[in-house]
C-alpha cells in the first residue's frame, strides 16, 4: 500500500506545479489584453469561425472499436500475470479468445468501416 | 497503510467524487460536465485501490477513464453545436425528482442500516491480478470465452449501426 504514497505525492506535485506556474506568471506578467491578443492563434492568420467545430462522424466508430479492444486488452493483463503458472492450456484459451475478436475486426474491415473517406 | 491514513484518503476521495459528480449534473456546458465525469470516475479508481482491488482500479482507469470518456467526449464533439452551447440541466420536473431521490435515499439508507455485513475469514489474496488470471483460466474459462462472443456481438452491432448511418 505504501507504494501508492509515491503516486499520491506525484499527483500533488503535478497539480501543484501547474498551479504554481500559473500563479507565478500571473504575478510577473503585465496584464494588457486587447482583441487582437486574446483571439485564437492560427498561424498569424485571422481565425475564421469558432474553434468548436463539429467533427467528422466517422471518428465515432473508431472510438467504439477502441472501447471493445480496450476491454479485450484488460483481459490480457491477468492472463499475462498468471501465465507462468498455467502453461499451454492458457495459451490455447487466450488464442481462442483473441481469434473470436479478430473475426470481428476482420468483419469491420471487410464492411469498409475502417476506411477513411 | 494504517487505518487513520486510509480514512483520511477515503474522505478526500469521497469529497472529490461528490463535488465533481455535482458539477457533472449542474454545469451548463456539457463538455465541462464530461470532464468532471472523468474526474469522478478517477476518484472511484482511487477508492478501489483503497480497498486493495488493484486490478479493478486498473480496469476503472483503462476502461472508464480511458475509453468510455473518449466515447462520451466524441459523442459531444460529433453532435453539432453542442460543445459550446449553454444548456439548462433541469426542467419543470425538478421538485418531483427531488422527492423521488429523497425517497430512494431513505430506502437505500434503510436497507444499508439493516444489512449485516459479513466479513470474510480468509485473508485477501496478496496478488489479486494473479488470482483473477488463474481463476479466469481454470474455473471460469467458459464465461471468459463467452465474454469474447459478447464483445464480438457489440463490435458487429457497432459496425452495422455505423454503416446504416453513413449510407
Amino acid at each position: 500500500m505504501s507504494e501508492y504514497l509515491a503516486i499520491i505525492i506525484f499527483l500533488f506535485v503535478g497539480i501543484g506545479l501547474v498551479l504554481f506556474t500559473f500563479f507565478l506568471s500571473r504575478l510577473i506578467r503585465p496584464a494588457n489584453p486587447y482583441p487582437e491578443k486574446t483571439q485564437n492563434y492560427e498561424c498569424a492568420e485571422p481565425p475564421i469561425g469558432s474553434s468548436w467545430i463539429q467533427f467528422n462522424n466517422r471518428f465515432y466508430i473508431f472510438a467504439l472499436i477502441f472501447v471493445i479492444f480496450d476491454v479485450e486488452a484488460i483481459f490480457l493483463f491477468p492472463w499475462a500475470v498468471a501465465f507462468g503458472q498455467l502453461g499451454l492450456y492458457a495459451l490455447v484459451e487466450m488464442m481462442i479468445f483473441i481469434f473470436i475478436l479478430l473475426f470481428g475486426l476482420f468483419y469491420a474491415w471487410k464492411k469498409g468501416v475502417l476506411k477513411w473517406v | 497503510m494504517e487505518g487513520e491514513t486510509s480514512q483520511v484518503i477515503f474522505y478526500l476521495l469521497s469529497f472529490v467524487i461528490i463535488v465533481s459528480a455535482i458539477y457533472v449534473v449542474t454545469l451548463r456546458n456539457i463538455f465541462h460536465s464530461a470532464l468532471f465525469l472523468i474526474l469522478t470516475l478517477f476518484g472511484v479508481a482511487g477508492i478501489y485501490i483503497l480497498l486493495h482491488a488493484e486490478f479493478l482500479a486498473a480496469v476503472q482507469v483503462l476502461i472508464y477513464v480511458g475509453a468510455i470518456s473518449v466515447l462520451i467526449i466524441f459523442a459531444i464533439m460529433l453532435t453539432s453545436q453542442l460543445a459550446n452551447k449553454e444548456i439548462k440541466q433541469s426542467n419543470e420536473q425538478v421538485t418531483v425528482a427531488i422527492f423521488v431521490c429523497a425517497g430512494f435515499l431513505m430506502a437505500s439508507l434503510g436497507s444499508l442500516a439493516n444489512t449485516v455485513w459479513k466479513l470474510t475469514e480468509n485473508p485477501l489474496p496478496e496478488d489479486n491480478t494473479l488470482t483473477i488470471g488463474r481463476l479466469l483460466m481454470n474455473e471460469f474459462v467458459l464465461p471468459f470465452e463467452v465474454v469474447s462472443v459478447v464483445l464480438l456481438a457489440a463490435l458487429i452491432g457497432a459496425v452495422v449501426l455505423a454503416r446504416k448511418e453513413g449510407a
